[in-house]
């Protein structure tokens, strides 16, 4: 079975370019080159060299010993938290300036959830001098203050939205209208494996060095490349895609995606796409989709803003429905007791996105012998806010 | 193939008149008064738009409208209800306009059947790109006698817009500037070097042009280089107020007279 994009840009039945014909010329114009692009030498040179010097990589794999001892595994981190603005965020940042570059454009639009990848947006436009917009819903502008004001310390405009639920899907719909408004010299930075094609392959090549270093990184400290599992959260998924990307066509690697179940998976506040959804089309790919029977998006829900998104992207639909990727969800509640654990066991503040992964762990029935890596997508600090309400409430 | 829309634009060459508005809005039940209305007016065409969450090809107003016939209760199915008799007094040319998404839901199949039994003469659908409805779609919609409409736009190359007009039956809509719908009301120099440009090519389908037309002065101009132009967002504000909906439709009509 081939879990990677074919060649007219689906992933099975998922994926495709379901664009306005406004997106066409700048649709194509990407499908057209970004292989070319990406994979030429000096592409490839320049990009490895900035994710060395810039974001710092390789982000370390930490063995947990106190997170081993109490899931009697061995359980590794994957230290995303440790780079460069936070997050994973940066490594596909990073990629699609040096690509805008090479295609003229000079001005960037971006959305942004938990403000992560506005903030990788933000930071690689201040270096590149390019102009940057950031689309940002209104709720999540209020809940993910912190990086609302690095992104206009960085020089980009943050501008809230206000339609919809506020949140990540409708700061899509508002950048893809301003890309509709300024074909000509505009690149939109998509900051997940979502999107018409190729954004879902791109954004997972970029990302692929996450799995590309684990792999490498278990080899010196384990004498195996191959772990037993690979957990990662998943929302849009790209941190899963790049964690999952070079384990898709090695079986024996389990890849657990944990979704936000938010409030419950039944509890009508959720956004657990694979439990509640169905195919349909979003933001130009099909996919699987939270929505009614009528076809109408439904609004998600999570306390995760990373994680707060009615779709998942074409690659992790079809991982889902051929069963090669295990589908768990996490609970907030689950989430924020996952984060604690970390933080007081291991030093080690999670994002509340990868607080989902870790939640995983008290899931999973693992042996003593199995080689487990939890990608931590992210670091915790602009969730403080909603720890310390947590951790108030516990005392 | 046969339909209303292909005699409208064998009788007329110029001038077309095409309105659009959200079905469902402003109120759930205004859909048959708003089109009978249009049709009294001197409309040519209508083409009702089916509401849909997340209508990323256009601006606010139609956003909004599209808010409140969800709001309302509009779905697929109860707009084919609402039209099941719609036939028996309406006789200009009927489009459906709406994304991909709650038209795959309902069925790609059941939806042309549904259009064919309820007198639809063609479609409109933003998301569907050309080459998925040449691959999958063609077929049931001919089949169904239904005109599939597409759109270009400033940024389409020539040998894009042959292909398209060579797989449109009913006209091709021009999409007047890069933007989504409701943007500025005027047309510039750079719209009439495009316009011009797509005049050149001598097409065999007519063509309308849309997004930006906003009333009798926008409308004329642009009518100059196609063969007549579409009304959406301008006449969706018009709708707003709390005087009956056939005086608002009645009213925005009259400056066309």
């Amino acid at each position: 079975m081939n879990y990677q994009i074919d060649d007219k840009g689906y992933y099975g039945i998922f994926g495709g370019a379901f664009i306005p014909e406004m997106m066409f010329h700048n649709i194509n114009e990407l499908q057209k080159n970004y292989l070319g692009i990406i994979e030429s030498e000096s592409f490839r040179k320049e990009f490895r060299q900035l994710l060395e010097d810039y974001a710092g990589r390789p982000s370390p794999l930490y063995y947990s010993d106190r997170l081993s001892e109490h899931y009697s595994a061995h359980i590794y981190l994957k230290r995303e938290d440790l780079n460069h603005t936070g997050s994973h965020k940066i490594n596909n940042t990073i990629g699609q300036i040096l690509l805008a570059k090479r295609i003229g454009k000079t001005r960037i639009i971006a959305e942004t959830g938990a403000g992560q990848h506005g903030v990788a947006t933000a930071t690689v436009c201040a270096r590149a001098g390019l102009e940057c917009v950031v689309y940002m819903g209104a709720v999540d502008v209020a809940r993910q203050s912190p990086n609302v004001e690095k992104m206009k310390m960085l020089g980009a405009e943050v501008r809230p939205v206000e339609s919809g639920s506020k949140t990540l899907k409708d700061a899509t719909n508002e950048a893809i209208r301003d890309w509709i408004n300024n074909p000509v010299d505009t690149h939109y930075i998509i900051g997940s494996v979502v999107g018409p094609h190729p954004y879902p392959d791109m954004v997972a090549r970029f990302q692929s060095v996450i799995s590309e270093e684990i792999r490498q990184q278990l080899k010196v400290k384990t004498g195996r490349e191959i772990p037993d599992y690979v957990i990662a959260c998943v929302g849009g998924g790209s941190n899963a895609a790049g964690a999952f990307y070079h384990f898709l066509n090695e079986p024996q690697v389990q890849l657990i995606a944990v979704e936000a179940a938010g409030k419950g998976v039944d509890s009508g506040e959720s956004a657990a796409t694979t439990q509640l959804g169905r195919p349909g089309v979003l933001h130009g790919s099909r996919s699987l989709l939270m929505q009614t029977a009528d076809g109408q998006v439904i609004e998600p829900y999570s306390i995760s803003a990373g994680l707060d998104y009615p779709g998942i992207g074409p690659m992790h639909a079809n991982l889902f429905v051929t069963q090669r990727a295990r589908f768990l969800s996490a609970t907030d509640e689950q989430a924020l007791k996952a984060a604690l654990y970390l933080s007081q066991k291991e030093g080690i503040i999670p994002a509340l996105e990868s607080a989902h992964a870790l939640a995983a762990l008290e899931m999973i029935t693992f042996k003593p012998d199995d080689i487990v890596v939890v990608n931590v997508s992210g670091r915790g600090d602009k969730d403080m806010d909603a720890y310390l309400k947590y951790f108030q409430s516990q005392k | 193939m046969e339909n209303r829309i292909t005699s409208l634009l064998k009788k007329k060459k110029e001038n077309i008149l095409s309105i659009y508005f959200t079905a469902g809005y402003p109120a759930l039940d205004d859909t048959v008064s708003i089109i009978t209305e249009l049709e009294n007016c001197g409309a040519d065409l209508i083409e009702i738009g089916i509401p849909f969450s997340d209508p990323v090809a256009d601006g606010p107003v139609i956003q909004r409208s599209s808010e409140i016939a969800l709001r309302n209760g509009m779905s697929i199915q109860l707009l084919f209800e609402q039209l099941k008799e719609i036939r028996n007094h309406v006789s200009i040319p009927l489009i459906l306009m709406g994304y991909i998404n709650p038209v795959m839901q309902f069925g790609i199949e059941d939806f042309c059947l549904r259009c064919r039994e309820t007198g639809i003469d063609g479609t409109i659908i933003p998301d569907l790109p050309l080459e998925v409805y040449e691959e999958e779609y063609k077929e049931v919609f001919e089949r169904n006698s239904l005109c599939n409409i597409f759109l270009i736009t400033p940024q389409t190359i020539d040998e894009r817009i042959r292909k398209i007009d060579a797989l449109s039956n009913g006209f091709i809509y021009m999409v007047s500037s890069s933007s989504t719908t409701g943007a500025k009301g005027s047309v510039d120099q750079e719209q009439i070097a495009y316009f011009a440009r797509i005049q050149d090519l001598n097409l065999r389908s007519p063509r309308l042009i849309g997004f930006g037309i906003s009333d009798k002065a926008t409308f004329g101009r642009a009518s100059s280089y196609a063969n007549g132009a579409i009304i959406g967002s301008a006449f969706i504000s018009a709708l707003k107020g709390a005087e009956p909906v056939k005086s608002k439709v009645k009213l925005f009509m009259d400056e066309f007279h």
